[in-house]
This record gives structure tokens, C-alpha cells and sequence, in this order.
């Protein structure tokens, strides 16, 4: 239920609603024309998820709503009460990076790191539906998101090695072609 | 005195591995701190109200209405009426309000009048520029008139590519607040940290010292995000109208490329005369670019080989649109399209392979010719040309043609002025502290990897510090310059600061100073290693006060040094019923001296590839000449590659004793230089004619295919129309 309480200092009506963020439940009070990505970063001072465009063009912003990616900046705040949202800093279960996290890192995924929350997440709803992803499948499902620096061939190795290690094998870095040291 | 010089190949511990970037895990957790994710107490927003006119003089501005909107805390006019405004986009006026909303309704409520004048904002067309058209004294070397009397070749084209912008994921700007109304505070997106507070300071009229300047993480930069920009000045002013309070203004996309930098645009009309053997012997261009209303310097022609008889002459023409910045390796990629496309039109018309051309004249390559020669056996192995390589035009049946294509480049990269101050506690505790910033680079892994290979300690034990302008001043990021000057610094402060160490060190162990050595976390005696101490009993001698020493570049020793040679291949299928352009596979291989860190050093030239797959195929800032406007201000139609466009991408970094002995040198640019020039060539190679201009889009490949000798092959060229 979304209650719009008049608000005292300034008269504006602010949007009360409850919902589930990286596992806990939480209430925010925000102007109702808010973005869910304005929410995230202003109201709960999340500000892992990233604003590169707010147009929906970037997908630096990208989170998971009841488990799937969506682009914050074109959702509303208000449209979360009672939904499940995760952003980047729950992805972490237990103070353990996720196997996603530590290839990203890893493998120079990130190299400014501005895109890789909005990638991170994306990636993770893709390995859990699907644990064997193609080169094809992670193209289409990371489509959306762009990066400028730009990690895109470490990201597939990422991806790939993430998805390797969860399905429990030990999986180490593809041999990088490369012809110098070692 | 220390002896000022890179650990012996076998002595490395770190220098030269593959070691990962250290903030890596704040990046992948979300715990990185960028410009734009700075939220002060009572801080507020700012906006900018920008001209819709690309040139313009403003007549009046009325601010009444917005100053008395509640929640806007203070107004500034920028520009006074009677200002010429040149480009779509300029500053105006600027609010400050309690939040987003209320600044945009308050910009929306600002009246401003203008006096429309006539613009420029399209040059792809050099006749239409008139007085706009600024010609450079012509240029002459050798006898170009007799050479291409001799020639028994003579190839002419037209080369071009337009004006791109920088699309950082993270947009420009900064958040200012005043303590007392003397002191700032900036957290700023920047490529130089430690040059901030001097260009605020000055326009504020506050001395340089007042201000403090921070930054952790920056979105990217690319050559954009130099200096201090007038909306960086005006948050100050803001601020300092509103009491002190914080005012954020960082950049919409639109704002962003329109008006944030851009990369020239290059047009040439190009001859060369050469030999039938291939030798090349005449070169012969009019050149033409924007840089927008200033200039934009002129791509060097021809670009790495100096061709001994030449004639050149460059006009840069003032546009009505947002001014240039440096854009990775300034000027050259449009030297090395324009040059590398009509010398592979050349060897073309000679019936030759680019590759035999290119070695055929590799001397006149000059200094790094035998790096180039080398170069080139290693790529065209990875891209097995000679298997691959084929006449211009594929054979092939069925609409999709498959090329290879070729070129080479060149750059600076020596590093810059750096200066940092290295602790080592009596209780072994290590800082490095220094002005400079990680643009995603590695910068911070590289200068932690310098001081633990120093010191003989693993990573984790430098506690580094950057990224705020009290620690130590060093460079700007960009030209390449980071990694050979703060590697240097880092390298001449550790070993100071480990020969005095060695100093308190000695008495214990009975040896001199100069016997000692720092390995695996130990202070040992080099002549008999059994003998030492553990890093933290050693530093324990070091008595009450720590070792503080200054390390700088420039200094003593040979440690960096400039100048680099790359060379690339490029694969790439072509469907000539759609036009599209698809890259199968890119080679890229570069010096760079001594690597400190192969891992990022091998992700520059990675994203360096990709980033040139974006400019050879999809990046284009559109122009309307009859509103002068931009018409492809977002993230939407201004293209980027996507992680489908890129293709395969080989990367090999040389290494070895000629290339570590050089020391140091910077990698940002260099491989950025040459994809536009290798994939264009590439689909000359699949299709059989040149598609004058980047991007290869799909209009402009049918174009091309269409009209093989209509100049610019553009689909698209709307001319001017001043009159609006
Ligand atoms: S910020 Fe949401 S897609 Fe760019
Ligand atoms: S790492 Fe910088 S935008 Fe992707």
C-alpha cells in the first residue's frame, strides 16, 4: 500500500513505501516522481548503482527487481513497494564477493569500474538461469550496458570463468594470448 | 647517493607480472567512491541553462522569476547580454537549489533573449566554409613538383573522419563548499588533481593554497577532463552566494557531449607518387578540421613516414560548436587514417601487399623502423596474413567480403613532473603519498607494485595514498605520462628511503650499507643472504621519528623514457547488400618499454582496440547545419560499441632486453591510434573500393559502393545554411 504523506517543512508530498533491498526490509520516504535510482542513491545513500545517462541508454544503473535486471533510471521508486530489489552492494552474500565479483576484479573487468555494477548484476540473474551461458547468451543478455573504458573482452572472460566456478569446476584465467613474459 | 635504475630482469618480484588492479574490489562491490557519487550535508544542485543558439548574442536575461522560486537558493549569469554566444550548448546561467527538480523548473523560468547571427557547424565541405577557413602556411620538403614529375604511380583520395566526443560513462563536473569564505573544498572529476585548486583559485580570488581538492575513483576521462571547466567555477560561486553550502553540478549526457570536448574532425585530399617497385617517393595533401570555435591543431601528414619530397597545407575551420580537448593521442589517429588509407590505396593500385609496401619503406619510419619490422612479423603471424591476405576486392561469392587491413603508429608517452613522499614507521608500516589519480589505468597498483618491489615487500604492505592535493604534486593523466613519471618518483623516493634504512640497518649486521639488500620481507646481507633481519625488526632501528624521504621526476638515472612503436591488423567481413561492417579480429602489437604491470598495460590496449571499433564503425557527433544543433546528444544514436561488436582481439605486448633497457613509457594512446586506419583499410581490402570517411556505416559503405569516386562517399551532407 502507498501511502503520499503531506510533508511539514516544505508542504511537496512525499511516498512512503516498504520494500525488500539486498535482503532487509526497508521504509523510504521520497518525492513520488522519483526515479528508483535517485531513491537508491539519494534517499538510502546507495550509491554503488551508477547514473551515466538516465535515459535508459547506459545500463550503469541497472538492478535486479524480483530477481530480474531492470534500468533504475527508468523506474519509479514507487513502483518498488513490496518488490525485492538488489544493487551492487548486496551482491556480497556473508562479506563473500560473489564468484562475479572477484573475476570482474580479477580479470580487469573493471577498469574504470563505472559500468561494472550495472554489468555485475545483469550477469548474475543470466548465470541463474542460465549456469552454461555461450559467448551469444552473455552478448545478448549484457546487450544493454555499455562500457566506455573498455573492459568488453575481459568482461566475456569474466562472465565465463564466474559461470565455470559455480557450476564447481576449477576453473583458472583462459591462457591469454600473449607472447611476451612468462 | 642510491643508484637510480629498474631491478635486473631475474630480481623482479612483481615488476613485469601480471598483478590485478588493487581497487578492484571496491570497484566490483560498489564501494567506490566517484565525483558523481558525492553527497554533502545541506548540499545543493545546480544547473545550467545552456544557449540553444550555435552563435548568438544575448540581449537580455531576466532571472526575477527563478530567484523568487522557493528552494533556489542562488542565481548566476554567467554570460552578460551583449556576450557572442559561438556554440549550441554554452553556459548561460546557472542555479542552485535544495534539489534537481526545483533547479530545472528555476532554469525553465529564466528568460533570456538573443540576437541570432549566422553559424558554421558542418566542414566535411571545405568550399563552403568561407571566411571561416583558416589556411596554415603551405609546406614544403624536398622537390615534391619533380618527385611526382617521377613518379611512376600517382594515387590521389579523399580521407576523412568527424568530429567524435569523449562519452566518459561519468559525466563532468564537481561539488564545491566554502569554510569561511577563503577556504574551498572541491571533489572534482579530473585528470589532474593537483592542477585543480591553482584554475579554480585564480577566477574565485582565493590563493591556491585555500583550496582542497579530492577525488577517489573518476568515470573516465580520455583527454576530457583536464582542466577546470567554467560550470566547475560557477558551482564555487554558487556556493559561496548560498552561505558555503555545498553545490553539485555535474553534467546531463547532452550536456556532456555537447559541450564537454570533442576530437577533431580531419578531411585530406591526398596524392602520392611512388616507384612500380613500391618505394615512395612524393606525398602531396590539403588538409581541413574542426576543432569547434578555437582551434584543434592538424593532424601530422604524412604521419610516421616521412616521405622525402612532400607538399602539405592545412586549413582549420572555426565552427560554431563546442571546442576541442584532448581526445587519447591527439591528432594522430586522424594523421594515421588519412596517411595509412592512401598508402594502402597506393599499394593497392601497385597490385602489392600492404604489408610488402609498408616494409618496403619501413626506413622511412625513421627511429623505430627495426621496432615496426619486428612488429610486424609477430602480427602477421598472430593474423596469418600471407595465408589470409588477398587482392583488393574478395572473390568470394555471396554478398559478405572478407579483408585484411594494416597500420602503424607512434607516440610520446614520456613521463611527467611527479613528486611523492615515501614513510617508512618504525613499526614497518609504508605510505606512499602523491597528487596524482587513477583513471582506471592501474595507476594505484603500479605505484604500489614499484614501492613493494623497492622494499622487497608483498603489495599489501604500501598503504598508498592519492587522490588529494595535499599530498605531493604530480601530472595530469593523459599524453601517456602517468605510469613513466610516477613510477619513477615512486622508484627514487623507496630507494632513498631503503638507503637510509640500510644506514640504521648496517651497525647491527657489521657490513656497510652498500652490502645490504631488501628480499621477500627481509633486510638481508647480499653476500651471505642467511644474515638479516625481518622487514619490522630492521625498521625497528629506525628510532623514534620515521624515514620520510621525497621522490621526484625528474631525477637521477635512466628509469623512463619516450617514444614508442605499434603496429595493427585488422580482419574484418563486409555485407555489401546491407553495408554492414562486422570485425572478426584485431592485432594489435606494442612497445612500450618497460612494463611495470602486464595485466592493465595489456587492458589499455584492449580497451584501446575497442574503443577504436567504436570510432572506425559508430561514433559520429551529428550536426544540424540549419539549427545548429546537435542532433544525437545521448547514448542512443550516439553509437558505442556493445560487447557483440567487437570481435576478437589479439594483444601482444613486446618485451625483452632492447625494450626494458628504454625504461618506462607510457601506453595510453598509442594503441588507440591505429583501428580506424587498419579496419578501414580491412574493408577496402573486402570490397574493392575505399569508403572515404569514418564511421563505416552502413550508408556510407553503400555509398562508397555505389559512387566509388564521388568525393566524401557520405550519403549525408547537408551543407550550411547560415542564414538561420
Ligand atoms: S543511467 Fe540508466 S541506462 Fe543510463
Ligand atoms: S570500466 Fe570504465 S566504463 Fe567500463
Amino acid at each position: 500500500m502507498i501511502k503520499i504523506k503531506p510533508m511539514a517543512e516544505d508542504k511537496k508530498q512525499k511516498a512512503h513505501i516498504r520494500f525488500v533491498l539486498n535482503g532487509e526490509t526497508v521504509e523510504v520516504a521520497f518525492a513520488p516522481h522519483k526515479t528508483l535510482l535517485e531513491v537508491l542513491r539519494e534517499d538510502l545513500n546507495l550509491t554503488g548503482t551508477k547514473h551515466g545517462c538516465e535515459l535508459g541508454e547506459c545500463g550503469t544503473c541497472a538492478v535486479l527487481v524480483d530477481g530480474l535486471p531492470i534500468l533504475s533510471c527508468l523506474a519509479l521508486g514507487l513502483d518498488m513497494e513490496g518488490r525485492e530489489v538488489t544493487t551492487i552492494e548486496g551482491m556480497a552474500e556473508g562479506g563473500c564477493l560473489h564468484p562475479l565479483q572477484v573475476t570482474f576484479a580479477d580479470l580487469g573487468a573493471a577498469q574504470c569500474g563505472y559500468c561494472s555494477p550495472g554489468f555485475l548484476l545483469t550477469a548474475k540473474e543470466l548465470l541463474e538461469r542460465n549456469p552454461a551461458p555461450t559467448r551469444d547468451e552473455i552478448r545478448e543478455a549484457l546487450s544493454g550496458n555499455l562500457c566506455r573504458c573498455t573492459g568488453y573482452i575481459k568482461i566475456y572472460e569474466a562472465v565465463e570463468l564466474a559461470a565455470a566456478r559455480m557450476r564447481g569446476e576449477e576453473a583458472e584465467p583462459a591462457r591469454e594470448i600473449i607472447h611476451g613474459y612468462e | 647517493m642510491a643508484e637510480y635504475k629498474w631491478p635486473e630482469p631475474e630480481k623482479r618480484s612483481l615488476i613485469g607480472k601480471r598483478i590485478s588492479r588493487v581497487d578492484g574490489p571496491a570497484k566490483v562491490s560498489g564501494k567506490a567512491k566517484y565525483t558523481y557519487d558525492i553527497k554533502r550535508p545541506d548540499m545543493l544542485y545546480g544547473k545550467v541553462l545552456r544557449s540553444p543558439h550555435a552563435h548568438a548574442k544575448i540581449v537580455s536575461i531576466d532571472t526575477s522569476a527563478a530567484e523568487k522560486m522557493p528552494g533556489v537558493k542562488a542565481v548566476k549569469v554567467i554570460q552578460e547580454p551583449g556576450t557572442e554566444i559561438k556554440w549550441a550548448g554554452d553556459e548561460i546561467v546557472a542555479v542552485a537549489a535544495v534539489d534537481e527538480p526545483t533547479a530545472e523548473d528555476a532554469i525553465r523560468a529564466i528568460k533570456v533573449t538573443y540576437e541570432k547571427l549566422p553559424h558554421l557547424v558542418v566542414e566535411e565541405d571545405l568550399s563552403a566554409a568561407g571566411d571561416n577557413a583558416k589556411p596554415a602556411a603551405e609546406q614544403t620538403a624536398g622537390e615534391p613538383e619533380k618527385a611526382f614529375g617521377e613518379a611512376e604511380v600517382i594515387v590521389e583520395g579523399f580521407y576523412g573522419l568527424p568530429v567524435i566526443t569523449h562519452c566518459c560513462l561519468e559525466s563532468h563536473g564537481s561539488i564545491s563548499e566554502w569554510e569561511g569564505d577563503q577556504n574551498l573544498l572541491v571533489h572534482i572529476s579530473t585528470q589532474a588533481v593537483s592542477n585543480v585548486a591553482n584554475q579554480i583559485g585564480r577566477p574565485l580570488g582565493i590563493p591556491a593554497a585555500n583550496v582542497r581538492v579530492k577525488q577517489d575513483h573518476i568515470g573516465g576521462g580520455f583527454g576530457s577532463k583536464f582542466q577546470v571547466d567554467r560550470w566547475d567555477v560557477t558551482a564555487a560561486q554558487l556556493s559561496k552566494m548560498a552561505g558555503g553550502k555545498p553545490v553539485k553540478i555535474m553534467l546531463e549526457r547532452d550536456a556532456e557531449l555537447m559541450v564537454a570536448g570533442i576530437r577533431p574532425s580531419a578531411y585530406a585530399r591526398v596524392k602520392v607518387g611512388a616507384k612500380r617497385d613500391g618505394e615512395i617517393i612524393a606525398w602531396q595533401s590539403e588538409s581541413w578540421n574542426t576543432g569547434g570555435s578555437g582551434g584543434g591543431g592538424s593532424p601530422p601528414l604524412p604521419y610516421v613516414f616521412s616521405v622525402p619530397n612532400k607538399h602539405t597545407q592545412h586549413t582549420g575551420i572555426a565552427t560554431n560548436t563546442g571546442s576541442a580537448r584532448a581526445w587519447r593521442a591527439p591528432n594522430h589517429p586522424q594523421g594515421c587514417l588519412v596517411t595509412m588509407s592512401a598508402l594502402e590505396d597506393t599499394a593497392a593500385r601497385l597490385e602489392m601487399d600492404p604489408l610488402d609496401f609498408f616494409l618496403k619503406n619501413i626506413e622511412l619510419a625513421g627511429r623505430f623502423a627495426e621496432v615496426y619490422r619486428e612488429e610486424f612479423a609477430i602480427a602477421a603471424d598472430l593474423m596469418e596474413w600471407k595465408k589470409n591476405w588477398h587482392q583488393r576486392g574478395a572473390k568470394t561469392a555471396g554478398p559478405v567480403k572478407r579483408g585484411l587491413g594494416l597500420s602503424l603508429h607512434t607516440w610520446g608517452g614520456g613521463g611527467h613532473g611527479s613528486n611523492c613522499d615515501v614513510i617508512i614507521h618504525p613499526d614497518g608500516s609504508v605510505e606512499v603519498k602523491m597528487g596524482t589519480q587513477d583513471l582506471g589505468t592501474g595507476t594505484r597498483t603500479a605505484i604500489m607494485m614499484v614501492a613493494a618491489e623497492t622494499f622487497g615487500l608483498p603489495l599489501e604492505a604500501i598503504k598508498l595514498m592519492i587522490g588529494d592535493n595535499q599530498f605531493p604534486t604530480s601530472g595530469a593523466s593523459g599524453g601517456s605520462t602517468t605510469i613513466g613519471g610516477v613510477s619513477a618518483s615512486t622508484r627514487r623516493g623507496t630507494l632513498d628511503a631503503l638507503e637510509q634504512l640500510f644506514e640504521k640497518v648496517a651497525p647491527s649486521l657489521n657490513v656497510q650499507p652498500a652490502d645490504l639488500e631488501a628480499v621477500a620481507g627481509r633486510i638481508r646481507v647480499k653476500s651471505d643472504p642467511r644474515r638479516g633481519l625481518s622487514w619490522k625488526e630492521a625498521c625497528m632501528k629506525i628510532g623514534g621519528t620515521a624515514i620520510t624521504t621525497r621522490g621526484r621526476n625528474p631525477g637521477p638515472g635512466t628509469l623512463n623514457s619516450s617514444g614508442v612503436g605499434g603496429v595493427q591488423m585488422a580482419d574484418v567481413s563486409v555485407d555489401v547488400e546491407t553495408g554492414i561492417v562486422r570485425v572478426n579480429k584485431v592485432v594489435a602489437v606494442q612497445d612500450c618499454g618497460l612494463i611495470i604491470d602486464l595485466k592493465t598495460a595489456e587492458s589499455q590496449v584492449y580497451g584501446a582496440l575497442i574503443m577504436g571499433v567504436c570510432y572506425a564503425l559508430y561514433e559520429e557527433r551529428i550536426m544540424d547545419a540549419r539549427t545548429g544543433r546537435m542532433l544525437n546528444p545521448n547514448m542512443e544514436f550516439y553509437k558505442l560499441a556493445g560487447l557483440g561488436d567487437i570481435g576478437e582481439l589479439v594483444v601482444h605486448m613486446m618485451t625483452g632486453k632492447a625494450y626494458d633497457e628504454r625504461g618506462v613509457i607510457g601506453l595510453g594512446e598509442p594503441p588507440v591510434i591505429s583501428p580506424g586506419a587498419a579496419i578501414s583499410n580491412a574493408v577496402a581490402n573486402a570490397v574493392g573500393v575505399r569508403v572515404p570517411s569514418l564511421p563505416l556505416t552502413p550508408d556510407r559503405v553503400l555509398a562508397a559502393l555505389q559512387y566509388p569516386d564521388r568525393e566524401g562517399g557520405s550519403s549525408k551532407n547537408g551543407g550550411n545554411d547560415a542564414g538561420i
